[in-house]
């Protein structure tokens, strides 16, 4: 399945946050959108999976979803969103629990699946809240794991995380990643994250936002390493075209 | 650095204090010695009999109480009046502060009802509450009922609307269903502030009864404590009051028993 964007514009209240965007996603793709605070890239994720409605262009989902898809466009939110006072498993089975067709032995099933490969087979019956934040980002990636998605839309989901964290989950969605061969929208502002994660890294101005540039990266993505000069090259070049864009955002009075 | 040996001392100590940690102990002292104090002061006379009995009598009293009857009979009326208005209001107050934080048009409609009806002290209605349902149990219940009502409804959408929206996203993003996402996750996450409510409620359930009973009724821990009153057996009277914070004590554990269960995922 892909995903085909054109034109997309939205307002809120007279106010353009986002014009004219117009993109391809393709199918096993890892597309990053980056861009300074408050460029519109999270509403946009949250239009490309149905959550809010364009006021301008359309998205398309072109083609059917695999066969098995529960929920062929999945989130992954930067805050985790689970449920407090659902287990770990809970959580999980939250996602599972609203297709009649499954019944509770494969439910089950499911859930020891996605738990074993996301490395939370032992915490199984933990409360969120005993778990770290790189524990709860996992419990969510077994969650969108469970209803076996076409698309995986990550909005800045290692940015609440500390620095070592991110550095290990960066390496299991890598892992994941080459494995499943899944196709996501990862919304993120740090640039190293963008160069080790994206085949393609599309650049938003500021408000409204627009595509200012897509680059490519042809590294595969497993091969990647921090050092890699090419791509210290390319986050280099991306910091460069964003540098005045983040200063003038930083500089700019919140509305509303 | 030897030279500043003058000058060498341990950097004073500044934190400390400030903590919430219980002292059981000082509590049951505190409370020993008042009852004490009181007791001596009954017999050596600094205290009349008639203003304020000595422990030893008040316990006596109770004692009474307990072994005539009368205390079950008083109590169960008392009971009886605070579980049904108060399960009827709880019930009734959720359901409505529930539609009330889900549909805007009922929030519209309801809302500035609500907000109207929720200060008047419900007490001021017992009379037209006895014209209504007539002196017998209907009246008192219906009160009760009433003054619970509204603060649960109050607590109730005011929990549904504190639900953290991103759950909700989340819902909507696996294509949960409304119904699913109020009873999977706005319900679960407006509990803490139910319960909360639940608290007041059953405060001001134990206040409308007595209240009640004191000023309309023949059975009642309310209704004895009157009695007592109008014959100056200030010992009885006094043990009617022990018997009444005996009962908000035990209300208040229970809901908290209820919240340590319900809420376990707090912890």
């Amino acid at each position: 399945m892909q995903l085909k964007l054109s034109g997309v514009g939205k307002s809120y209240g007279g106010l353009p946050v986002l014009s004219d965007i117009s993109l391809d996603i393709a199918s096993g793709e890892i597309l990053c959108l980056v861009g300074p605070s408050g460029c519109g890239k999270s509403t946009l994720l949250r239009m490309i999976g149905g959550l809010e409605l364009p006021d301008e262009g359309e998205i398309l989902q072109v083609g059917a979803p695999p066969e098995g898809s529960l929920n062929p466009l999945t989130f992954i939110f930067q805050d985790f969103a689970l449920l407090p006072w659902r287990s770990v498993a809970g959580n999980v089975s939250l996602a599972l629990e609203s297709h009649r067709a499954i019944s509770r032995a494969e439910r089950a099933a499911i859930i020891a699946d996605v738990l074993s490969r996301t490395k939370l087979g032992d915490f199984a019956n933990a409360w969120p809240k005993q778990l770290s934040g790189g524990m709860k980002q996992r419990v969510a990636i077994a969650r969108a794991l469970a209803v076996r998605p076409a698309v995986f839309l990550m909005d800045e989901p290692l940015s609440a995380l500390d620095a070592q964290t991110r550095d290990i989950l960066m390496d299991d969605l890598i892992e994941l990643w080459s494995r499943e061969r899944f196709t996501a929208v990862y919304v993120t502002h740090n640039l190293q994250e963008a160069v080790r994660l994206g085949h393609r890294i599309a650049i938003l101005s500021r408000r409204p936002g627009k595509i200012r540039r897509i680059i490519g990266i042809d590294t595969p993505i497993g091969a990647r390493t921090h050092q890699d000069p090419e791509l210290l090259a390319i986050q280099e070049e991306l910091w460069g075209l964003m540098r005045e864009e983040a200063e003038a955002a930083d500089k700019e009075l919140t509305h509303g | 650095m030897a030279d500043d040996d003058a000058q060498t001392r341990p950097v004073p100590y500044r934190g400390g204090g400030f903590s919430a940690r219980p002292m059981r102990s000082v509590g049951v002292l505190t409370f020993a010695a008042l009852v004490a104090v009181w007791e001596l002061g009954s017999r050596y006379g600094y205290i009349s009999n008639l203003v304020l009995p000595a422990p030893s009598e008040v316990i006596e009293a109770f004692r009474d109480l307990w072994v005539s009857g009368t205390l079950w009979e008083h109590l169960g009326a008392s009971l009886y009046r605070l579980v049904t208005g108060w399960s009827l209001g709880t019930i009734a107050g959720i359901a409505v502060g529930f539609a009330i934080g889900l549909f805007r048009p009922v929030r519209a409609s309801a809302g500035p009802l609500v907000a109207a009806i929720f200060p008047i002290p419900k007490i001021a209605l017992l009379p037209l509450f006895i014209i209504w349902f007539g002196i017998g149990e209907a009246s008192k219940v219906g009160l009760i009922l009433f003054g619970t009502f509204f603060p649960t409804v109050i607590a109730t959408y005011g929990g549904v609307d504190n639900v953290d929206r991103t759950l909700v996203r989340m819902g909507q993003s696996f294509g949960l269903s409304r119904w699913e996402i109020a009873r999977k996750i706005l319900f679960p996450g407006a509990l803490p502030a139910i319960l909360s409510g639940m608290r007041i409620t059953a405060a001001i359930a134990i206040i409308l009864i007595v209240a009640a009973e004191l000023i309309a009724a023949q059975r009642g821990i309310g209704a004895y404590i009157q009695m007592a009153g109008s014959l100056f057996a200030t010992d009885q009277l006094i043990a009617g009051v022990l018997v009444l914070s005996a009962l908000g004590l035990t209300v208040s554990a229970l809901i908290g028993a209820l919240e340590l269960w319900l809420l376990r995922w707090r912890a």
